[in-house]
């Protein structure tokens, strides 16, 4: 395993347009953070606003990055024909696969890391600024505190199981242009559908099984009894969706020719 | 080179580029499947879309229906006299006041105060009779919005902007001359400003001529916990005081009647908020409850393309991919050696993907507009009724809109050359922002302006109620309002469209394939 590690960790160091990515998301991710901090304002009279979850907001533009760097780790190799010479220097395949997520899974955490971050300080400076105050019922965010710490981590954690969920739907597809059409389609197109359902029955059942609508339920502080699911069971959701892709594409590629 | 010439060399182009798109099986089947997934996901969320009314039979009200087709809101009190022909109707109204319910603090316990709807109205009106959703001219003080003219629902002419109080009251007329009434305020009786002319549909010869008092719920906005913004709409009520009421004309059928339009009645037969009149000499004061407007809230025919951000995504791929695959394979190089002319080439390109990209997409909204919107009627949604010709625009620009993506995604593969990319850049241009705008915390405002600038923008064309500045609503992009007009955010979409294909085309020329 530690071979296929180094040769896959050679490889995304050295490829000229996988090595910005983690930085382009943690750029993207705290811009539009920024933004929906700057965009929101608290009354005097209260507001209902998650101010922790609008402070992490970023994140659904940064996994889009993510997301393009989980596919490309595969889809790149496929499209190049790349894949055929790795799998000659490195005939175990389910190795190079596990080796291709640790790196992404370490990618990812890195990156989401400092984004996160860089999110919790944004919203620091911003959020007071627009009317969220203690009188107001709005603490400066902090990481101290139990709920906020689960959102910034709990982030984290969804930005990792998003890129293994793409890594799976890539390696399942075999096609980049493919993969990233699929994955947007489930999480974007997935999350919006709830909403556009007036079935409240319905409505919810889609929201509970929108990997994106269940996964961002870590990042709730408040009003929790109103989601249709817990923060760690909607976590969960995201995890059985990115368990069920890598399997599907583990198993495969071990079946298939490259 | 001629012009006939040139019209010939890129037919030939074009022919070539179709080509190559109906003979790779994945385009051609992508494309299905971007019809597929739009009408499945359509009917699907139609058919888990069910609407009742409750009741001991389940049957719900029928709506109203304006004399232009659409549905309206008829509901106010009207005291009223039969005129035959011409005439005019002339009154001084002394008051404008109001009642709204506030939210209860403590369950069960009404919370009232003395307060007047912006667009509370009362005044003169001439109208085909009692039925709700007929004809009508009125000419009104209002709220908050000053003097208005307004007839058969959606038209709405403003008058002078000062309202009504103790001190300075306002005096209103309002004369029929066939089929045309006009409308005159006044501040002392005497010296008359013209407000407008208003021709309603179809007005008989002998029409119900009086006063009336209406007013809209009063509407607050809440921040929803899962995104988004809810609008809930509480009872008001309008009371105006009158004098000085004096009619000319031929009048018939006797004295003064009164009904509460459209009243709401209880289990027990009782009138729910009833209005009412009380008149001591020369005075009317009539209160009403209800509002006379186009009907704003339900469902719409555009609700039935939800599926439409999925057939996006997969029209996003294919048209990237059409480009992006040449330069995989080498292809491009033979492209281009068949067509050196590269601006040409890349046009011809483009032309083939949006003309297969609109057919897939006039067929998936043909489709499911109709379809879904029969099954919403199946499941008891009332679904706001418009014209052949909105309908026809919902449809053929939801296909204008897909292909306008799919050059502006065709321009991004041909600038980027990598299909996860150009592929990432168009969802987030296309895509994203009507996702953030619906699902999101985004404040409203941050969702309009997401949609008035960004290739999103072009989802205005499926809007198919406008949002009437006069009528007291929740005009939310979550609602399906957009800030832009139909049109106008169309062209935003093809603007970005052609700037790409243009920067496209420059960095074609400017580089080596």
């Amino acid at each position: 395993m530690r071979r296929e590690l180094r040769a896959e960790w050679t490889k995304v160091r050295t490829a000229p347009g996988t090595a910005w990515l983690p930085v382009a998301a943690v750029a993207l991710t705290v811009a539009v953070s920024a933004a929906a901090t700057a965009l929101v304002s608290c009354p005097s009279a209260g507001c209902r606003y998650d101010a922790p979850k609008v402070g992490l907001s970023g994140i659904q533009a940064g996994q889009a990055i993510i997301v393009i760097l989980a596919v490309l780790s595969v889809g790149a190799e496929y499209g190049t024909g790349m894949i055929h010479t790795t799998l000659v220097a490195m005939p175990r395949r389910t190795a190079v696969l596990a080796a291709k997520a640790t790196i992404l899974t370490a990618l990812t955490s890195a990156a989401g890391t400092v984004a996160v971050l860089g999110c919790v300080l944004a919203g620091r400076l911003v959020l007071p600024r627009n009317g969220f105050i203690p009188a107001r019922g709005y603490p400066l965010l902090s990481l101290a505190d139990g709920p906020t710490f689960r959102a910034a981590a709990g982030s984290v954690l969804y930005l990792v199981l998003i890129g293994l969920f793409a890594l799976g739907v890539a390696t399942t597809v075999r096609d980049s242009a493919t993969a990233v059409g699929l994955v947007f389609g489930l999480l974007y197109v997935l999350s919006v559908l709830p909403y556009l359902i007036s079935d409240p029955g319905w409505g919810r059942f889609l929201w509970r099984i929108s990997p994106m609508n269940a996964g961002l339920a870590i990042q709730s502080t408040r009003h929790l009894a109103a989601l249709p699911l817990g923060p760690w069971a909607g976590l969960g959701v995201l995890a059985g969706w990115a368990a069920g892709a890598l399997l599907t594409g583990g198993l495969l590629f071990r079946l298939r020719d490259a | 080179m001629t012009f006939a010439y040139g019209a010939r060399s890129f037919a030939r182009l074009s022919r070539a580029e179709w080509t190559k798109f109906r003979t790779v099986r994945g385009w051609v089947l992508g494309m299905v499947a971007a019809v597929l997934v739009t009408v499945g996901l359509g009917l699907f969320a139609a058919s888990g879309s069910h609407s009742s009314c409750g009741g001991p039979d389940d049957v719900c009200p029928a709506v109203p229906i304006g004399p232009d087709g659409q549905a309206v809101d008829d509901k106010f009190f009207f005291v009223h006299r039969a005129l035959n022909g011409d005439g005019s109707i002339t009154v001084r109204v002394t008051s404008l006041t109001g009642r709204i319910r506030l939210p209860d603090v403590t369950p069960g316990v009404r919370r009232e105060v003395p307060r007047v709807e912006p667009w509370a109205k009362a005044g003169v009106i001439v109208k085909d009779g009692t039925r709700q959703g007929a004809a009508y001219a009125a000419l009104m003080v209002t709220g908050r919005h000053g003097v208005r003219l307004q007839h058969d629902f959606v038209h709405d002419t403003a008058g002078g902007r000062s309202g009504v109080s103790e001190t300075a009251p306002r005096w209103l007329r309002l004369v029929r001359s066939g089929g045309e009434l006009t409308g005159y305020e006044s501040a002392d009786g005497r010296r008359w400003a013209k407000v407008g002319t208003a021709r309603p549909q179809g007005l008989p010869a002998t029409v119900r001529i009086g006063l009336f008092a209406a007013c809209p719920g009063d509407l607050t906005v809440t921040q929803a916990d899962l995104g988004g913004a809810i609008a809930a709409s509480r009872f008001a009520q309008a009371t105006a005081v009158f004098d000085h009421v004096s009619l000319q004309g031929e009048m018939s059928g006797g004295a003064w009647r009164h009904d509460d339009i459209g009243a709401a009645k209880e289990p027990d037969g009782a009138i729910h908020h009833p209005g009412g009149v009380v008149r001591t000499g020369g005075t009317f004061t009539v209160t009403g409850v209800g509002d006379i407007a186009p009907r704003t809230d339900g469902q719409t025919i555009e609700k039935t393309l939800s599926g439409l951000l999925a057939g996006l995504i997969v029209v996003v791929v294919v048209a990237v991919v059409f480009v992006t695959a040449e330069y995989r394979r080498g292809l491009i190089r033979t492209t281009l050696l068949a067509g050196p002319r590269r601006g040409r080439t890349l046009t011809a390109k483009a032309v083939v993907i949006a003309a297969v990209t609109f057919a897939a997409g006039l067929i998936a909204a043909g489709v499911t507009v109709p379809l879904g919107a029969h099954v919403l009627r199946a499941n008891g949604n009332d679904i706001l009724p418009v014209g052949p010709l909105t309908e026809l625009r919902v449809v053929a620009g939801t296909a204008a809109l897909l292909a306008v993506t799919a050059v502006l995604a065709l321009a991004l593969g041909t600038v980027v050359r990598r299909g996860t990319v150009a592929i990432t850049g168009a969802i987030a241009l296309v895509v994203l922002p009507r996702v953030l705008a619906t699902t999101s915390v985004l404040p409203v405002e941050a969702s309009r302006w997401l949609l008035r600038v960004t290739p999103a923008a072009g989802f205005a064309i499926q809007q198919s109620i406008p949002a009437y500045p006069q009528v007291t609503a929740f005009f939310s992009p979550q609602a399906g309002y957009y800030p832009l007009s139909p049109w106008a955010g169309f062209a935003v979409s093809c603007g970005y469209a052609a700037l790409a294909l243009a920067l496209a085309v420059l960095a074609l020329r400017r580089r080596d394939a």
